[in-house]
């Protein structure tokens, strides 16, 4: 063998003409957006077919368990329509935010997102199919635990359509907060934590009627987008009710999801490259 | 193709807390300077902590380096870490992304995420599966397999979207034969056709010996030699090695093993010594007769390995390296 170690470590004769002659090689094609995001909200999908079933059970019977409970609590009208809202808003909250947060933190202290940062797709594909992909999986749950609170409370069903739009605005909402706290949390255990917490947060002041409540706890529930999602849904169960402000706060509700998912958006590109 | 040079990164110290002691600052990779031909198997050769995966995330462009350049293909990889993707496939340790999908989707997925359109990512996830006999295990998801099945499911992921660059860390770990020639072949076959270059990184010599073209050794984060291995084998190539296994314990009241202890390295029942062949016919002569052999269980003769250059570069780990 002809090759010499001091030639290999300093000659940089073979690679140095190889670039001269050929100038930069041609980059492979980078993943786009859309099609990108459509592959991994399907494998997220896919995945959480798998391991999430039980836990979407277990959301959603923890719902219908606080509404069973509440029902002793509250006497029908203004309440018992914030306790149905804040019980079906609730099940986003526990998949979106508390289980993304997790399953983020989780990929982050493993060494997982090493795998799609040296894969060429847009940060924003990662977070929103993974986003996309929790949210839509709360639908069966929160509509089962609508219509159960419905016959519960005799509510009426006519308006649950707009569920159509709150669930995919709060769950916009948090599970970009949610992928924020997975991401930017230094350990997995602090992701953990803060998803429970953000989940513990959304039952109190979501779930329990505000009238009850003292105006400390009122200023927090404001600051919650889940809040906005409980609101627009609870007004639906009125007699006539008023869109307008139903718009407003699905409103507030995508604005926060914009802002939360470009702040995930971040947290990946900061933790993907050390 | 890939070219490196002084490339520095320094992990700083870290402070003890309660239940953690303290840790200094680590030099993980100290002025490395390499180059990687195109269409060579390029290896980094090193015990664990050498600087190895260090140094690879920041070839990947996954960690910035404090100084330094890295150029794959005409392109800057410390001002622009994005391109890296563009360029390779990289195969690291951790398989979580992927883990809680099926062998077929997380081929089709990562191939969608390198840029294929559909159709393409399903054509080549079955090519690729077909090639590294993964067909049957397509529809079990990886975190069922076994580790060795595992690995390979993650190496078929990585190869769909061909790329001129595969950078794999430690692809073959817990793998059965037949996978590990799955592997060489599938990356042979690479090379004939497209000219694919691989970076390797191991901790095991023999498949260093038998796969790489050229390699480059780390120890502490510094490239201590870098030559083919037959190259490196040629400097120790005067000495033999001989391992010596003791039933119990090294029959220290035969003068002659007596004798032998200072220049042995030892390891619990085991001693290495590395001696001229006339030395080692004799020695192998002592503990084979009289009173040795009743405490001798085991005892092989062999020519150099990479693990004989790395101790003789004066390699610091006695431990690191893997013969398997």
């Amino acid at each position: 063998m002809s090759a010499v170690p001091a030639d290999a470590l300093h000659g940089a004769a073979p690679a140095a003409e190889e670039r001269h002659a050929a100038g930069p090689a041609d980059l492979g094609p980078r993943a786009r957006l859309w099609p990108s995001l459509v592959a991994v909200y399907r494998a997220q999908l896919s995945r959480a077919r798998v391991a999430r079933i039980p836990l979407l059970f277990v959301a959603t019977f923890q719902s219908i368990g606080i509404m069973i409970l509440m029902r002793g609590v509250v006497d029908g009208g203004g309440e018992a329509r914030a306790v149905v809202a804040g019980s079906a808003v609730l099940v986003v909250a526990f998949v979106a935010l508390n289980l993304l947060a997790q399953y983020f933190g989780q990929l982050r202290a493993s060494g997982g997102l090493d795998h799609y940062a040296t894969l060429p797709v847009p940060p924003a594909a990662v977070v929103l199919g993974a986003a996309g992909a929790y949210a839509s999986f709360t639908a069966p749950g929160t509509v089962v635990t609508a219509v159960v609170g419905c016959l519960l409370f005799g509510l009426p069903m006519t308006h649950l359509w707009v569920l159509l739009a709150v669930i995919p605005l709060a769950g916009a909402a948090l599970a970009g907060l949610g992928a924020a706290l997975g991401l930017l949390a230094p350990r997995p255990e602090f992701a953990t934590l803060l998803g429970q917490l953000g989940m513990s947060a959304a039952l109190l002041l979501g779930v329990l009627p505000p009238e009850r409540m003292p105006q400390v706890v009122r200023l927090a529930r404001d600051l919650l987008p889940s809040t906005y999602g409980v609101e627009a849904f609870a007004r639906t169960f009125g007699g006539r009710p008023d869109w307008g402000y139903v718009l407003g706060d699905l409103a507030v509700c995508a604005v926060v999801g914009v802002i939360s998912l470009a702040v995930a958006t971040w947290a990946y590109r900061r933790a993907a490259v050390r | 193709m890939c070219v490196v040079r002084e490339l520095t990164k320094t992990y700083p110290a870290v402070r003890g807390r309660r239940g953690t002691p303290a840790a200094p600052e680590v030099r993980a990779t100290d002025a490395v300077t390499l180059d990687i031909r195109r269409g060579e198997i390029f290896g980094l050769l090193g015990p664990n902590g050498a600087g190895k995966s260090t140094l690879v995330r920041q070839l990947t462009g996954l960690m910035r380096p404090d100084a330094g350049s890295v150029e794959i293909l005409g392109h800057d990889i410390v001002r622009h870490p994005e391109r890296a993707a563009r360029i390779l496939a990289y195969l690291g340790q951790e398989s979580s992304a992927l883990d809680e999908l099926t062998v077929s989707l997380a081929a089709e997925t990562t191939g969608r995420l390198r840029g294929l359109e559909v159709r393409r990512a399903r054509a080549e996830r079955d090519a690729v599966l077909e090639e590294l006999g993964l067909t049957g295990l397509a529809g079990r998801p990886l975190k069922k397999l076994s580790g060795g099945q595992r690995r390979l499911a993650c190496f078929a992921a990585a190869l769909v979207g061909q790329r001129p660059l595969l950078v794999l860390d430690e692809p073959t770990t817990g793998m059965d034969p037949v996978a590990r020639r799955a592997v060489w072949s599938a990356v042979d076959r690479r090379r004939a056709e497209h000219g694919t270059t691989v970076l390797l990184v191991t901790h095991n010599v023999i498949e260093a010996e038998t796969v790489l073209d050229r390699v480059a050794v780390l120890d502490r984060g510094r490239v201590i030699a870098c030559d083919t291995p037959s190259g490196l084998k040629e400097g120790v190539a005067g000495e033999v090695r001989v391992d010596l296994v003791w039933r119990e314990s090294a029959p220290l009241h035969v003068p002659e093993v007596a004798a032998l202890r200072d220049r042995a390295a030892e390891s619990g029942r085991r001693w290495t010594l590395r001696l001229a062949p006339e030395e080692a016919r004799a020695v192998v002569a002592t503990v084979t007769g009289g009173a040795a052999f009743a405490a001798l269980d085991d005892f092989t003769l062999a020519t150099p390995s990479l693990e004989d250059v790395y101790l003789a570069l004066g390699g610091a780990a006695r431990q690191g390296l893997v013969r398997a």
